[in-house]
């Protein structure tokens, strides 16, 4: 175990390590002088110089992805370009509109997919499990940025019962909230119909175990060998699947951010990358991976405690 | 579950030939305004409406179509022309460093989000169809190159792969004369659900306007410019989003039909 998680450790400072030159460089392909960009098309090219010295601009590429990786160590992201104040607490002030909704949206996707798996596993091959299933297919192909327009037309429009964008901050909590719900159901559902078959079919897969059979010769019901043996061993697939929806909510709001003028991280990066504001780009998709990251090998880590045998 | 490729069949052929069908007719001119007759609801003389520029909504899907299908197609291409080599690659040399490498590489790109890193390349190259097939596309190699590898290596390990070494032939003609051939099924299937994959990715991407330019008509472009009106006239918000999961869970039950049918092993699971 101690040689795994040695093993493990040293390739997840690897991974972060890579995954910071990878966003660095790609952020320098970005085209677009940021330093032209915040003075505007009347300024002179000394100026402009001058500016870049000062941003520190002009230095070569490795010194300036050495200062921005100490600083990041430090916590330190840098000054927005456009805003001047410090990125770390525009990632954090972003976060607190991501994080909740990605949390909204994972917990709606399991309370969805939790029953509709447990139905059509229980059901399987019957007609519920067809039916079920073919649900599922269609929410897994709706795209969730459409479903948000339908369901802004019926519950913010027609029904007036929520609001259809903006956020007011969390200084009213309810408000906060209501305006959070629309969202978190359109990004809930694509990822509840994708996390209720992956339930199904590895229940389905359990079903078919010995032990199952023998909970069922000592007199259970198919319900309760359901939901006291095979659910909880069904549940390692699942539990994966989970974790990466985890890091695509909390990237793929984005494009949901865009239909409810939410102001998320997603839309933080999308913002920043149409005003040239890079270090913020460079701060904040560096944030997301490395979330990405650490919630991959604590879920590695996770199974590893569980089941010896992943230990490999 | 033969109902399945029947449907997914039939759902993505109507998509194939709206498209195919656009070159040559299209009941109105895409590239026409007339906004005399804008967003007028679906009629005889309009069959699913018109938009806000008074543009028919039928010729406007079934050229969108075009662009959808091409985008999708393409980034399958390259995620199977550089992902299957990789992943054979990799089996081939299984415990290698050079499978190490390939597989960690893997890992790395997963744990970018796509669609981030999708608008970033978008961004730095410019909005295209040509870069959303690029941003696309490079998240595409390592699905392919992981199925390749892990369908490849059970294969290497069979007596007749060993009789082949045994007989001197080297890696890579073993690879493409016995391994390839042996996992096409399984690639075609992963491909089709990659394609559905990427006609909701280009159609997210052109929805914030880093896919198609105007005035190549895009679903995903056509549900942006619907946003603002879609509360006077649904019908120019629905009918592109219908086009997109018509489309989509054509493939999706495609995928799951040809898995069925090229692979008697795997019925029964989802």
């Amino acid at each position: 175990m101690r040689r795994y998680v040695i093993r493990r450790v040293l390739s997840l400072g690897l991974s972060l390590a890579v995954a910071s030159i990878l966003i660095f460089l790609v952020v320098e392909l970005v085209p677009g002088d940021p330093a032209s960009y915040m003075l505007g098309t009347g300024a002179q090219p000394d100026t402009i110089a001058a500016l870049r010295e000062q941003m520190g601009l002009d230095l070569p590429l490795p010194q300036r992805y050495g200062n921005w990786i100490a600083g990041v160590l430090s916590g330190d992201f840098g000054h927005s370009f456009t805003y001047k104040t410090p990125v770390a607490g525009m990632i954090a002030e972003r976060m607190q509109v991501s994080l909740p909704l990605t949390l909204m949206a994972l917990a709606l996707a399991v309370a969805i997919a939790l029953p509709i798996g447990m139905f059509a596993a229980a059901r399987r091959g019957g007609a519920g499990d067809t039916l079920v299933m073919g649900a599922t297919q269609i929410g897994i192909s709706l795209p969730n940025f459409w479903f948000a327009m339908l369901l802004v037309l019926v519950f913010a429009v027609n029904l007036r019962w929520l609001p259809a964008g903006g956020f007011a901050g969390w200084d009213n909590p309810l408000e906060a909230l209501k305006s959070l719900i629309l969202p978190a159901i359109a990004l809930a559902l694509p990822q509840g119909a994708i996390l209720a078959r992956v339930l199904r079919s590895s229940l389905v897969e359990t079903l078919g175990q010995d032990y199952i059979r023998t909970a069922r010769a000592k007199g259970l019901s198919r319900a309760q060998a359901l939901s006291r043996h095979a659910l909880r061993n069904a549940l390692i697939p699942v539990l994966t699947i989970i974790g990466m929806q985890f890091s695509f909510l909390l990237a793929g709001a984005i494009i949901i951010e865009n239909v409810f003028y939410l102001p998320g991280l997603g839309r933080l990066i999308f913002q920043a990358i149409n005003q040239r504001d890079l270090i913020v780009v460079q701060g904040a998709v560096l944030v997301l991976v490395a979330t990405v990251i650490l919630v991959t090998f604590l879920v590695d880590m996770g199974y590893a405690l569980i089941d010896p045998r992943l230990r490999k | 579950m033969r109902a399945s490729l029947i449907v997914g069949g039939l759902l993505s052929g109507l998509a194939l030939l709206a498209a195919l069908l656009s070159y040559v007719w299209t009941p109105g001119d895409v590239l026409q305004l007339a906004v005399a007759d804008k967003l007028q609801p679906p009629s005889a003389g309009h069959l699913l409406g018109t938009d806000q520029l008074g543009r028919d909504m039928l010729s406007m899907i079934m050229v969108g179509a075009r662009t959808s299908l091409a985008v999708a197609l393409v980034a399958v291409g390259i995620g199977m022309g550089l992902g299957v080599p990789l992943g054979l690659l990799a089996a081939a040399r299984h415990g290698g460093w050079l499978d190490e490498i390939i597989m960690r590489g893997n890992d790395l790109i997963f744990a970018f989000p796509s669609l981030v890193i999708a608008i970033l390349i978008t961004a730095a190259l410019g909005p295209s169809a040509t870069n959303a097939i690029i941003a696309i596309g490079i998240f595409n190699i390592p699905v392919f190159a992981r199925v390749t590898r892990g369908a490849a290596l059970p294969i290497w390990v069979l007596d007749y792969i060993r009789a082949a070494r045994v007989a001197g032939k080297g890696r890579a003609r073993i690879s493409i004369q016995h391994i390839l051939p042996n996992i096409a099924n399984l690639l075609i299937v992963q491909g089709t659900i990659q394609f559905s994959m990427g006609i909701l990715a280009e159609a997210g991407l052109s929805y914030v306007g880093l896919g198609a330019q105007p005035p190549t008509p895009s679903w995903g472009r056509m549900l942006a410019e619907a946003q603002t009106m879609f509360a006077i006239a649904p019908h120019v918000a629905v009918i592109p989003g219908l086009a997109i999961v018509i489309t989509v869970l054509g493939l999706n039950l495609l995928g799951d039909g040809l898995r069925d049918a090229l692979d008697p092993r795997l019925r029964r699971s989802p």
